[in-house]
């Protein structure tokens, strides 16, 4: 049986884009949904939700070399559930997936994991925080000291992280709504860690050093069925403030916006639909796909109206799922680095 | 105009029903043969592809166990949480009410490639799949499974008697929690990783085969079945040979009539290419009908066979499968094609006005006879070159087919030479006439009679070989079994006290440990056994050096099958490994005949030291009679009856397996005879028409009709007689090619030849009763003649 297909009937049940990218807009029958107002519980919470459809540990990186050569990592963990809760062994209805991805200015490395729940082979845990899928690992006493690691046929890193700063809750004190009927999940994230460690290339080991971003997100029906996909930012600006801002689109054309504005002391701000805007300038075709490759992006109550051009164009996760996910540089009125998610291009 | 061509073209036909029936038959029954083969052996290799698929073995690396039939789950998780991209697999059998299926489970979330048959499948429930179950099987499997909750799902691509579903399904199915079977290995692996010795020191690891076991070992068998195939065509194509070229012949007037009213020869040789399209297109699906019944009746012994030979699980339901009922069309078709284009040829180039007289088609036959002789000694030679060489399988059956048409096309001009010899030393009028016609006869019986002799030497062939491969494993079985009784299928808890208490009673006990493995890289079977005297005392050896029993006894030396050390290329004096890096001399070589995997036998004691987890599965007791043991194993142990085994029963049993595996030869050989005999009879009845202008001037000179018929058939009985001949040396140089040759390739062991007179005596009065039959009929014709006819050669030329 192929990934793809196992992917396919895991996520696209009804084999519709119309359901929403990965079928993240499809019914909730049975699963836990998010409330507003949300209490979280730390460290549990930094743990699985098995009575949620999905969940996610997504880490980014920028990283630069010595000689000033810039880099960029992937590590995210995902959990799906074809029913809520747990249970023993191989019946275990909790599915686990994980991408790997290193960027450099000239190559785009992925690499992608299965496992079931319930045997051992992927699994979460909150304390000590450690989540892993074969032998990837994002593990640490708490979460703000990780060491990380994952390998591919061509690529393998070995990361240490380090939070300078304090977690950020995103919408409404992490309950973010994610169109305008309503649909929401519970989303937090770390973006102040220090990262270094190597990346073992095939050209050679390389040592880096540079700034990450963890997001933790989960729930059962974070899309609307009108929705296609999304492109989501992650940018670090000079000076240490923080922008995070995506673009849910609907079949229809439109788009849902949303932002938070993070303060270089981690107080944020959180924007709803409209305030965020982003325009693809350049749309270049990747992987026999057009994908734009360079966004206006604007947060006008911040001041904000960025050029975010990707480092490496091709940075293509061509994968059971597949998607574009690269580092990205910001100019114009902030300059910095950051991360690009784009999906729902097929 | 066509339509006026088309009526006179079947005209002919109707006048003459018999050539009809004939040109229908031959080439329905050559097309039939071929296509019963062809449907035999798509059905078995699409099983093999099934089971194939259905395991991933022919493509990936496979992670084994070292010893013994699982390992614990948590190793897996091991291997993957060091970055090894495996992938778990549990089998095993899993009992019905009606007998056993082979439940295979896998992980759909980490299996690699495309697995069929989950993947082509749209609308299955992931979630049913990996927690309640789903069951995928073919339908004659589906519908036992009906009294098991899952859902039960066909897919025609999975292998026979399989179930394909969830490992975890699986392990439930099976009672194995937490136990797996194997692992399927990921082409791409990670960077980086440790050595699956570190990781699971009791795995090991087996690369791809590139095909499946089961499809190399059976490949040769497949093979032997297209030869018989091919063989029952040629002898077919014979006959419509005959019949194409006689009928050309005849309408030679009736093409001159047409032209000369004007038809285009151009338009006259396409109508009468359609015809023979149509013709043969006819024959081919009546060959394809009559080719499906022969495979459905066959097909249950093939399976048997395989399954007996290679373990190899062939379906026993026949499908339409277009690949062989299209190729049966296709080579009637071509069969057609080449018996009439000869034909053909000589329409186009003869004159328009060219005599109409028939010109006794099958007397001009017999020119370019050196040209015959020239390609028959030219075959043989090269097939005497390739049987000096060895060059394998392939090669061995060009030899088979340079042989047999050399000596097809030798055939007329020896027996002409024979017949002349006859003719030079008749005494007597009548003498004289009859040497001197069979002469002129022979030509027109000549492609009978090759028949004849090709089907006659593969039937003294086929049957020298499988009544030497009879004796050789009749004296093998009373070599192998021969202790009194075996004990098995006990227990494996109960073994140590079973044999304890034996050894007790004063029986000699041999026990029997075995471990499925690789040997050399061939799928064999190791063996552990307590030599003692009577292995040395019962044991023949194919080859073996001085004392090659205590060496073995001592732990010092290995034995092993042929098929082992042929496959390996191995022979005494060399070193194999018989795991761990544990590399032992080779001291023996020993028959082991229908057994399909390779074995080896070392010392017990070195097994036990090698696989300590391992227990006996079996024992041999000495002195003790099968019904005494089962007694007392009985009522000390509560050993169920059927755990005691006669050596008798096991011989029975195990020449059962033998005689099924060689029903499917014998069905083919006497079908090639019985085509052969319809080749003899149609010849003579066409001959029969055309000699009347011979027979008449005799009949005028005093000879009666009765006696005439009576010649005839002595004729019929004399030529077969002499074809009978020929066939035996032809018969035993084949049984020779088939013996050392082919069933070493195709087998891996070479069988002493044993000669059998009276089988042969037999078979020759059988041909010759079928010789006689056949003209029997012309015979009795020919007194019937009614005199008008024969004067009637007198009153006109025709």
């Amino acid at each position: 049986m192929s990934v793809r297909w196992v992917l396919i009937l895991l996520l696209w049940t009804q084999g519709a884009l119309a359901q929403g990218f990965a079928g993240l807009g499809s019914g909730a029958d049975g699963f836990a949904v998010p409330r507003p107002d949300p209490v979280f519980d730390f460290p549990a919470d930094h743990g699985p939700h098995p009575d949620y459809r999905i969940e996610w540990w997504y880490l980014t990186a920028n990283l630069a070399a010595e000689d000033g050569t810039e880099y960029g990592l992937q590590w995210t963990l995902f959990r799906s559930a074809l029913a809520p809760g747990e249970a023993p062994g191989w019946t275990s209805p909790q599915v686990w997936f994980s991408h790997a991805a290193v960027t450099t200015p000239g190559a785009h490395h992925v690499a992608e994991r299965f496992a079931r729940g319930g045997i051992g082979q992927a699994g979460v845990t909150a304390e000590p925080f450690n989540a892993w899928i074969d032998d990837w690992q994002m593990a640490g006493e708490t979460l703000d000291t990780l060491d990380l690691s994952a390998s591919g046929a061509a690529f393998r890193y070995d990361m240490r992280l380090e939070a300078e700063g304090p977690l950020v809750f995103h919408g409404d004190g992490g309950f973010s709504v994610k169109s305008a009927e309503g649909q929401a999940s519970y989303y937090y994230s770390q973006p102040f860690y220090r990262i270094e460690g190597t990346l073992d290339l095939p050209e050679g080991p390389v040592a880096v050093s540079g700034s990450a971003w963890l997001d933790r997100e989960w729930s059962s029906q974070p899309l609307a069925e009108t929705q296609s996909g999304w492109d989501w930012f992650s940018l670090s600006l000079d000076g240490g403030a923080k922008l995070m801002g995506f673009l849910l689109r609907q079949t229809d054309g439109s788009s849902y916006s949303s932002a938070t504005w993070i303060g270089p002391d981690g107080a944020t701000q959180a924007y709803g639909d409209g305030a965020f805007a982003a325009k693809p300038l350049e749309v270049a075709e990747v992987a026999g796909r057009q994908i734009p490759v360079r966004w206006a992006v604007s947060l006008p109550d911040k001041g904000v109206a960025v050029t975010v051009e990707a480092m490496n164009r091709d940075a293509w996760m061509d994968l059971s799922i597949p998607y574009w996910e690269g580092p990205v540089r910001v100019s114009g009125s902030h300059a910095g680095r950051g991360y690009l998610e784009m999906t729902g291009y097929e | 105009m066509t339509r006026a061509c088309l009526q006179a073209l079947w005209s002919h036909w109707r006048r003459n029903p018999l050539q009809l029936f004939t040109f229908l038959a031959g080439l329905a029954l050559a097309t039939a043969l071929w296509s019963g083969v062809q449907a035999i052996n798509a059905e078995a290799r699409a099983s093999y592809d099934a089971a194939a698929t259905t395991l991933g073995e022919g493509r990936f690396d496979q992670v084994l166990p070292k010893a013994g039939e699982g390992f614990a789950q948590e190793v897996y998780v091991d291997l993957r949480r060091a970055g090894w991209q495996v992938s778990p697999v549990v089998e095993g059998r899993l009992r019905l009410d009606d007998g056993a299926v082979r439940v295979i489970g896998l992980d759909p979330l980490t299996t690699p490639g495309a697995l069929s048959p989950v993947a082509g499948t749209r609308d299955i429930d992931l979630s049913g799949f990996l927690t309640v179950g789903v069951l995928f099987a073919d339908v004659a499997t589906a519908a036992r499974l009906a009294d098991l909750p899952q859902e039960v799902v066909v897919d025609a691509s999975v292998a026979p008697d399989t179930v394909l579903t969830d490992v975890g399904v699986a392990q439930r199915l099976l009672e194995r929690p937490g136990t797996l079977s194997r692992l399927i290995v990921a082409p791409e692996q990670p960077m980086g990783l440790l050595p699956l010795a570190d990781v699971a020191p009791g795995l090991m690891r087996v690369a791809a085969q590139g095909s499946s076991d089961v499809g190399q070992l059976t490949d040769s068998f497949h093979l032997n079945l297209t030869a018989f195939g091919l063989l029952s065509f040629a002898v077919g194509i014979f006959i419509v040979h005959g019949t194409i070229g006689l009928v050309f012949e005849q309408r030679r007037g009736m093409v001159r009539t047409l032209r000369t009213l004007g038809v285009p020869l151009r338009r006259l040789m396409g109508l009468m290419a359609a015809e023979l399209l149509a013709l043969s297109l006819v024959a081919g699906m009546i060959g394809v009908v009559l080719g499906y019944i022969v495979a459905a009746l066959l097909l249950p012994d093939v399976a048997a066979t395989l399954e007996g030979l290679y373990g190899a699980q062939v379906a026993g339901g026949l499908q339409l499968r277009p690949v062989w009922w299209l190729s049966g069309l296709g080579i009637a078709v071509l069969g057609a094609g080449l018996a009439g284009a000869g034909a053909l040829w000589r329409i186009a180039r003869m004159p328009i006005l060219a005599s109409a007289r028939p010109r006794a088609w099958a007397m001009v036959a017999g020119r370019g006879r050196q040209v015959q002789g020239a390609v028959a000694v030219v075959l043989l030679a090269l097939a005497a070159v390739i049987g000096a060489l060895d060059l394998g399988l392939l090669a061995s059956f060009v030899l088979l087919g340079c042989l047999m048409i050399g000596a097809a096309l030798a055939l007329p001009l020896i027996v002409g030479a024979v017949l002349a010899l006859g003719q030079a030393r008749a005494r007597g009028v009548i003498s004289g006439w009859f040497w001197a016609d069979t002469r002129q006869q022979l030509p027109g019986l000549s492609l009978a009679l090759m028949a004849l002799l090709l089907a006659m030497a593969a039937n003294v062939g086929v049957s020298t070989m499988v009544s030497s491969f009879r004796l050789t494993f009749v004296d093998f079985l009373d070599q192998r079994l021969f202790a009194d009784a075996y004990v098995r299928g006990i227990d494996r808890d109960q073994m140590p006290g079973v044999e304890a208490y034996l050894i007790a009673q004063g029986y000699d006990v041999l026990p029997l440990l075995s471990v499925d493995t690789r040997l050399a890289g061939v799928p064999s079977e190791l063996m552990g056994a307590r030599v003692g005297p009577a292995y040395a005392r019962n044991w023949s050896f194919v080859d073996a050096g001085p004392d090659a029993w205590a060496q073995v006894a001592a732990g010092e030396a290995v034995i092993a099958n042929e098929q082992l050390v042929r496959r390996a290329g191995l022979w005494l004096g060399d070193a194999l490994d018989i795991g761990d890096g544990l590399r032992l001399p080779l001291v023996g070589v020993y028959g082991d005949y229908g057994n399909p995997v390779g074995q080896a036998i070392v010392a017990e004691t070195l097994f036990t030291s090698l696989f300590p987890e391992e227990a006996p599965r079996q024992f041999g007791v000495l002195g003790a009679p099968a019904e005494d043991l089962r007694a007392d194993l009985g009522a000390e142990f509560g050993v169920p009856s059927s755990s005691v085994v006669d050596q008798a029963a096991v011989k029975a049993f195990s020449l059962g397996i033998f005689e099924r595996t060689f029903t499917v030869t014998a069905a083919l050989n006497v079908l090639t005879l019985a085509v052969a005999g319809f080749a003899i009879l149609m010849s003579l009845l066409t001959l029969s028409a055309i000699r009347l202008p011979q027979l008449a001037p005799v009949w005028a000179m005093g000879l009666t009709r009765g006696t005439l018929a009576r010649i005839d058939l002595l004729r019929a009985l004399v030529l077969a007689a002499l074809t009978a001949v020929l066939a035996l040396p032809l018969g035993l140089a084949l049984a020779w090619v088939l013996l050392a040759v082919v069933n070493v390739q195709a087998f891996g062991w070479r069988l002493p030849m044993y000669l059998f007179p009276l089988d042969y005596a037999r078979l020759g009065v059988l041909t010759l009763a079928a010789a006689g039959l056949a003209a029997l009929w012309p015979a009795f014709r020919m007194a019937r003649t009614p005199v008008s006819q024969l004067l009637g050669v007198f009153a006109n030329e025709r």
